[in-house]
């Protein structure tokens, strides 16, 4: 293509049209509403069906769902879980209903967000939350462990009440 | 107040000039860091963001931050330069702006002592021959930086900057014509008693205006720095302190710019109310004409920013177009028409 290289007229050759156009724009902008987030103080809403961060959940009767099975364990790739069953004595405050695990790690370090923990687990104790930007001041802050999983994980909105009969 | 009474007039105008001189000093090094500021805010606000609001309310200690942040940063001086002239540039840039205010009128008078620190009779011509030192500054910052792109940064400054001068000084003539005298006061003066010279040559104005920016290296006409060709032109090898000091020397001298502005065209510390247009009696009064001096060179200076966020660059040589062919044969019009209109008139 053959771009016609036009001569600039005179009020193009002496720019004070595009002064003033320069100066509408300019001040335009300048009652704008600013676009700038001030961060930590405001952040971003996530979408629905964001990965962020994977907590634990309680029933809505406030009782731990993960049942120790221990498959987010196995399929989480850079093997951030760990977790502790209860063993054969069983939970005590759970007692013998469901194997309550006794300790749950997620190493925030390690986790790279796949989410197969929320997708292979039985239970559905287990999501991918909408925090990101986790932060702390040492290697050992970022090993979430059960209480702090489950204190940022919440109750979960369940459609299906498994123990409700029980 | 009694021993000074009893030095002798030297030593009286010694302690006057050195009081006058620090709080000049202080005054301006404490605007160039407030406009870095009030730079940064309103290319910020220009386009659409906040700018910096973190450091105090509204980010009016910024300023402070910058400036302990460029003195503890690694003065990282590349093997390849040319020492002695690289540490030389820096100074060279920052120190004739900081010497053309020595002859700008700040203020009429303050308890019976004249607000101007050196009050020549040829303070115009002075102040070209400062000006045009500046170049040196970034030409040696460009020679001695001993690689490609400062150097091609200082070659375009002294060809811009030696261009423009012309211009600059062609364009004040007519002021001079109008008023008859060179000396900074007398012009005020002048302005005081007829009125400000902008009515009298605007067109000299609007060339010294074109040429400052050219001289001070804004936008439009930032040539040695221009960024995106030049990596960062001049100033591409400095670190540290030394950046800063070029950094301080342009606001600096877009302060003197503005200084000389407000004094040839703008009517100086006058204005044309309230009694405000004679050198001041009273202690207030004199502080007055300090505040509309101060208050109309940070007008100039919110122009100066606001057109940086507004219009692109020149390309070079439609800059060297510029100067050459249009700003200087203006300027010589102007003069033969300011002469013919004067000789007409008298």
């Amino acid at each position: 293509m053959i771009v016609k290289r036009t001569n600039l007229n005179f009020w193009e050759r002496i720019y004070l049209p595009a002064v003033l156009g320069g100066i509408r724009v300019t001040v335009r902008h300048f009652f704008k509403k600013k676009v700038t987030m001030q961060y930590p103080e405001e952040k971003w809403t996530v979408p629905e069906g964001y990965r962020g961060a994977p907590y634990l959940v309680k029933d809505p009767e406030g009782r731990v769902k993960c049942v120790s099975c221990q498959l987010c364990e196995f399929i989480c790739p850079p093997k951030a879980i760990r977790i502790t069953p209860p063993g054969p004595d069983g939970s005590p405050e759970a007692g013998n209903v469901e194997k309550a695990p006794r300790e749950f790690k997620i190493d925030m370090l390690r986790c790279i967000f796949c989410g197969y923990c929320q997708e292979v687990c039985p239970e559905e104790a287990i999501f991918l939350m909408k925090d990101y930007s986790l932060t702390g001041l040492s290697r050992e802050e970022m090993v979430y462990d059960k209480t702090k999983l489950l204190a940022l994980g919440g109750v979960h909105d369940d459609q299906v009440w498994k123990w409700k009969h029980k | 107040m009694d021993f000074f009474r009893h030095l002798s007039p030297t030593e009286q105008f010694l302690i006057l000039s050195a009081i006058k001189i620090v709080c000049v000093f202080s005054v301006v090094m404490a605007a160039v860091a407030y406009s870095v500021l009030a730079e940064r805010k309103l290319s910020a606000v220009i386009q659409d963001r906040r700018g910096p609001n973190r450091v105090g309310p509204f980010g009016i200690f910024q300023p402070v931050a910058d400036g302990v942040k460029a003195f503890l940063k690694e003065d990282f001086v590349p093997g390849h330069v040319r020492r002695a002239y690289f540490w030389l540039a820096p100074m060279i840039s920052m120190t004739p702006a900081l010497l053309v205010l020595a002859v700008i009128p700040f203020g009429s008078r303050l308890g019976g002592e004249k607000m101007v620190i050196a009050d020549l009779n040829v303070g115009i011509l002075y102040t070209f021959g400062i000006v045009s030192l500046g170049v040196y500054g970034i030409v040696l910052a460009g020679y001695a930086s001993n690689s490609k792109y400062p150097f091609l940064g200082g070659i375009r400054s002294s060809a811009q900057m030696i261009s423009y001068e012309i211009a600059m000084g062609m364009s004040v003539i007519p002021v001079f014509l109008v008023v008859g005298d060179l000396n900074l006061g007398q012009v005020i003066q002048y302005q005081a008693e007829h009125g400000w010279l902008l009515l009298y040559a605007p067109l000299s104005f609007v060339i010294f205006l074109i040429s400052s920016f050219a001289e001070t290296n804004r936008l439009p006409f930032d040539m040695p720095e221009s960024e995106q060709e030049l990596v960062g032109g001049y100033h591409t090898e400095y670190s540290s302190i030394k950046f800063a000091l070029f950094f301080m020397g342009e606001y600096a001298n877009m302060i003197a710019a503005s200084a000389m502005m407000v004094t040839l065209f703008l009517g100086g510390w006058t204005l044309p109310v309230a009694g405000l247009n004679k050198p001041a009696a009273s202690i207030g009064m004199g502080a007055a004409h300090i505040v509309i001096f101060m208050a109309k060179v940070a007008a100039l200076m919110g122009m100066f920013i606001w057109v940086r966020w507004m219009w692109p660059r020149f390309r070079y040589d439609q800059l060297m177009d510029l100067g050459w062919r249009r700003i200087f044969p203006l300027a010589l019009v102007n003069i033969i028409a300011t002469a013919l209109w004067l000789w007409m008139a008298a």
